[in-house]
């Protein structure tokens, strides 16, 4: 087992607030981790230190064994500069709840942005590989259309296809079905699962409880800052020890 | 995933009563009101024999009159162009988080909008009561070099609050979307915000160009041939004031027209995307 994704006494307060209080998790390459945990409870906080969106107050993160937002010298950990942290988190890619899809830009036009402005792919080559990848999560045709003019789970797919194309080693879903309608939220959950049929590192913060039992191959139960509980779906879902895993999972089912 | 684009079926209507919509007998009454005063307007300036529509038409193309227009359309230009150069610097500083740059910006905009253009021209004019380097024989800053500082730093001033403002209209999560995909900061500013901002951006900004098109008008205070002060000269030697006020105001009239049919098609261009339908 190789690991995708270390992180080590992770610690981060907003304002004096604790969020995130020491926590540990472990990604292995090739799996699914679902975050799951009450609002408030800091996983999108973790989901965002991943990527060095916010900057952590103690602890380290690994993706594929690279210091994620520091360098190390004589046991100090110093901040990278905006290059460095840009290329770190051109391999890694999230998805937001609310889609953020670029307004300006077509559906293909979203897609090629960033492999052709950072990675610097050719033009032809990046359409070619964009028209594949909105395929692949179900919109072809659409290329030319323009988010507003696409339904949540369609903007929410396109997102999915934008964050490929950089060829990321993990992908990060922050609550990506939270901000949908009932009716699509299926369409969105049926690309991340193919995803992950496929092999692709993800670590996933939802509330959908039935697509972790089904997709998950780890669950982390993330209270008050803390893993409260983690392991196979079957254990933390299903026969949960601690008294707040099962508080919280009586309440989303 | 695609609608159908067939009509839905109509079902036949079960009941006979015809819907009336709500009279309104006033809505004549007071476009009678309006049309009449227009008329009544119109009328009365093509008949006054002392707009003298004669002399404004033999004056509308005179070559002094348009060398000051010229003048003022060159001023009006450069003043915008640099304008929203600094203007543009301005507003990147305010936000920058740098709290030397942001009380350098905000310090700007509040002087720079806080002393009348007429007195801050008058200020540039006489720099060399300050400065006395500057004068002398031939001054550094002649009337119109004057003109331009004044303009331009004034302009800035009003160019950066309106890019801000731009800016702030766009949403953080188009920032952090495009951070995530590894982009960095001059290329998220260029290819994520400016273009959305430019939507909130260019109403306001086609506002200010108009306005200094106009505005360049108070540069005759200092002698400079635009438009304004071109006409003055002719209607000091011949007396017929209006009439020339007539020829510099229908310049007015057209150019500002011009640049609103312009802003139109630079709205629509700026607005792709932002559309419901295909």
């Amino acid at each position: 087992m190789t690991i995708a994704v270390q992180v080590t006494d992770l610690h981060k307060s907003f304002g004096g607030t604790p969020v995130l209080r020491g926590v540990d998790l472990t990604v292995p390459r090739g799996s699914v981790t679902v975050v799951i945990g009450p609002s408030g409870s800091g996983k999108s906080t973790l989901l965002r230190c991943l990527n060095h969106l916010e900057q952590q107050d103690r602890g380290e993160i690994e993706v594929d064994g690279v210091l994620i937002g520091y360098r190390r010298h004589r046991g100090k950990l110093y901040e990278l500069k905006e290059r460095e942290i840009a290329r770190q988190r051109a391999g890694i890619g999230m998805v937001f709840q609310g889609f953020h899809l670029f307004g300006h830009l077509t559906v293909l036009e979203n897609v090629v942005e960033a492999p052709i402005g950072v990675s610097g792919v050719p033009r032809a080559e990046a359409e070619e590989r964009a028209r594949a990848l909105i395929a692949r999560v179900g919109l072809a045709g659409r290329e030319d259309a323009y988010p507003r003019q696409l339904s949540g789970g369609q903007q929410q797919r396109v997102a999915i296809a934008r964050a490929l194309a950089m060829r990321p080693a993990v992908m990060l879903f922050d609550e990506p079905t939270s901000a949908l309608d009932p009716e699509l939220v299926g369409e969105v959950l049926a690309v991340i699962r193919d995803l992950a049929a496929d092999g692709m590192t993800m670590v996933v913060v939802t509330h959908e409880i039935g697509f972790a039992r089904s997709v998950a191959d780890h669950v982390v139960f993330l209270d008050e800052g803390l893993v409260v509980e983690s392991g196979p779906p079957a254990e933390v879902l299903d026969n949960p020890v601690h008294q707040r895993t099962r508080e919280f999972l009586a309440l989303v089912r | 995933m695609s609608a159908s684009t067939a009509a839905p079926p109509t079902t036949p209507s079960r009941t006979t009563a015809e819907i009336v919509p709500l009279r309104r007998p006033w809505r004549w009454v007071s476009a009678a009101l309006v049309l009449a005063a227009v008329l009544a307007f119109l009328w009365s300036a093509a008949t006054n024999e002392q707009f003298q529509w004669s002399v404004v038409a033999q004056y509308f193309t005179a070559e002094a009159v348009l060398r000051g227009l010229g003048l003022t359309l060159w001023l009006t230009g450069l003043t915008v162009v640099l304008g929203f150069v600094i203007g543009g610097v301005l507003a990147v500083m305010r936000l920058s988080g740098n709290p030397v740059l942001v009380g350098v910006s905000w310090g700007y905009v509040w002087l720079f909008r806080s002393v009348p253009l007429l007195v801050q021209l008058l200020f540039w004019f006489n720099i060399g009561a300050l400065y006395p380097a500057l004068s002398g024989a031939t001054p550094v800053i002649g009337p119109v070099t004057a003109v331009i500082i004044g303009l331009v730093l004034h302009e800035a001033a009003y160019a950066a609050e309106i890019v801000r403002g731009g800016i702030l209209s766009v949403d953080a999560g188009q920032v952090e979307a495009a951070k995530a995909l590894g982009m960095r900061g001059g290329r998220v500013l260029r290819r994520i915000v400016l273009p959305q901002a430019m939507r909130a951006i260019v109403p306001a900004a086609g506002n200010l160009l108009i306005g200094t098109l106009k505005g360049t008008s108070i540069v005759s205070v200092l002698a400079v041939q635009d438009l304004l002060y071109s006409v003055q000269l002719i209607y000091n030697r011949n007396y017929l004031i209006i009439p020339l006020l007539l020829v510099a105001t229908a310049w007015y009239v057209v150019v500002t027209s011009l640049l609103g049919i312009g802003q139109h098609y630079v709205e629509r261009y700026y607005a792709r995307g932002a559309g419901r339908l295909s």
